[in-house]
């Protein structure tokens, strides 16, 4: 067995993940934010692992 | 770095041209369908892991392997890379996020007991599986099987992590503390230049060159977390998607976390009910492991080596390593990238003492590695 299995397998599990979600959770490009979030005025509001919430 | 691309990414010959164009196309078409799916600021930030990615994987760069190199062998160039890539963040999102607070954010996080604990447990943790939070992802999507093992239970442990994660800062925590302004600019740069004058001064002799392909790859990484920051609004980062992924599914079968005052936290709920498409670390994170796979695809033998004959002990050592990197990095607010990477090139001087504990951890995690049976038998 060479790499490549273990590569593909890598792939597989992030597609799984996208697939169960997008079944579960689909997204809408019509509530997309603008391009880049410097300049656009909205507040910063991804999630992020230094965020403690209040 | 002429050795690195003519071995690997250039050394093509007439029958991987075809394939070596797939996988630009495939690369290629998934940023396009994310930006069709979930909308363009969600495909560009895909498209900046894929260069994250790239760069790890294509010009050798990584974390928890030159800290182990400075451990064992007194070799300081992969940290001095680390350094000069921070640095640069530092000298373009300083200066932008006091200008555009609220649009932009920095890796902002107090320091606290569990704090320093979790960074030095994580620092011993990415040494015994020779992968960080970043490196975890590179690992895998090149086709390491440590990695690909640790990857599921990096991201159990980041879920576990952040759904005790308030209990733990309860044990004491000091409030956010965060270099600012052209001051505080003048203190990290300061700080990154003493850090990598110790690190010269302890070289070992012919060994405080850094090669032309990490500073090309310093350069580019920085590049892409200062797009990262710009396209986000905020840092670059990775366990917080890994965390989401296990929730995300903890909540379609069921479970209940309003039990955690993190994941039943506004903004975390929302996460979990909103598509992963649209989360800044997981896209990233997606994009690691699909441009690791790229470069590992695109280089010559790349994926045909055969895989290493481990003990029994090395895959289980590899699945808590793989818990502990998660639960710890959520308990320290990040990871190598996270709490080091960002916390520091964004002012946060949580990244100043994540880098001192997870050190003091890592030379212990360098020592456990071997015993654990994790250095290949052949």
């Amino acid at each position: 067995m060479s790499r490549r299995i273990v590569a593909i397998a890598a792939l597989g599990l992030a597609v799984i993940v996208v697939a169960l979600d997008m079944a579960a959770s689909p997204p809408n490009p019509y509530a997309a934010p603008s391009l880049i979030a410097f300049g656009s005025g909205q507040a910063q509001s991804g999630g992020f692992c230094g965020a403690l919430p209040n | 770095m002429s050795a690195v691309l003519h071995d690997g990414v250039s050394g093509s010959g007439r029958g991987r041209i075809l394939p070596r164009a797939g996988l630009i196309g495939l690369a290629a078409l998934l940023v396009a369908t994310v930006a069709a799916l979930a909308g363009a600021r969600f495909g560009l930030m895909l498209a900046i892991g894929l260069g994250i990615g790239m760069t790890l994987e294509g010009l050798r760069f990584g974390f928890a392997g030159p800290w182990r190199a400075m451990i064992l062998r007194r070799e300081p160039a992969g940290i001095l890379a680390q350094l000069l890539a921070i640095g640069i963040v530092a000298i373009v999102a300083l200066p932008l996020i006091a200008s555009n607070s609220g649009e932009l954010v920095g890796a902002e996080a107090p320091i606290g007991f569990a704090m320093i604990g979790g960074a030095f447990v994580f620092g011993a943790a990415m040494q015994v599986v020779m992968g960080c939070g970043s490196g975890t992802l590179i690992n895998a999507g090149s086709g390491n099987p440590v990695g690909l093992v640790a990857l599921p239970f990096f991201a159990l442990g980041s879920f576990l992590g952040a759904y005790n994660l308030l209990w733990w800062t309860d044990l004491g925590a000091l409030p956010i503390m965060v270099l600012r302004g052209t001051t505080g600019l003048a203190v990290t740069l300061a700080g990154l230049a003493a850090v990598a004058a110790v690190l010269l001064w302890r070289a070992a002799p012919g060994t405080r060159a850094v090669p032309r392909r990490l500073i090309l790859a310093a350069v580019l990484l920085a590049g892409f977390a200062i797009a990262n920051l710009l396209v986000a609004g905020q840092p670059w980062g990775v366990v917080y998607g890994l965390g989401l992924w296990v929730a995300k599914g903890a909540a379609g079968l069921g479970a209940d976390l309003s039990g955690s005052g993190f994941w039943s936290a506004p903004g975390n709920a929302d996460r979990i009910g909103a598509s992963v498409l649209t989360d800044y670390t997981s896209l990233t994170d997606f994009g690691l492991i699909a441009g690791a796979f790229v470069v590992a695809s695109w280089r010559a033998g790349g994926l045909s080596a055969p895989l290493p004959k481990l003990p029994a002990r090395a895959w289980l050592a590899t699945v808590i390593a793989g818990l502990l990197l998660g639960y710890s990095s959520r308990l320290a607010f990040g990871c190598n990238v996270g709490a080091f990477f960002s916390g520091i090139s964004t002012g946060s001087l949580h990244g100043w003492v994540w880098f001192a504990a997870a050190f003091a951890g890592s030379w212990y995690g360098v020592r456990l590695r071997p015993l654990l049976g994790l250095e290949a038998r052949g």
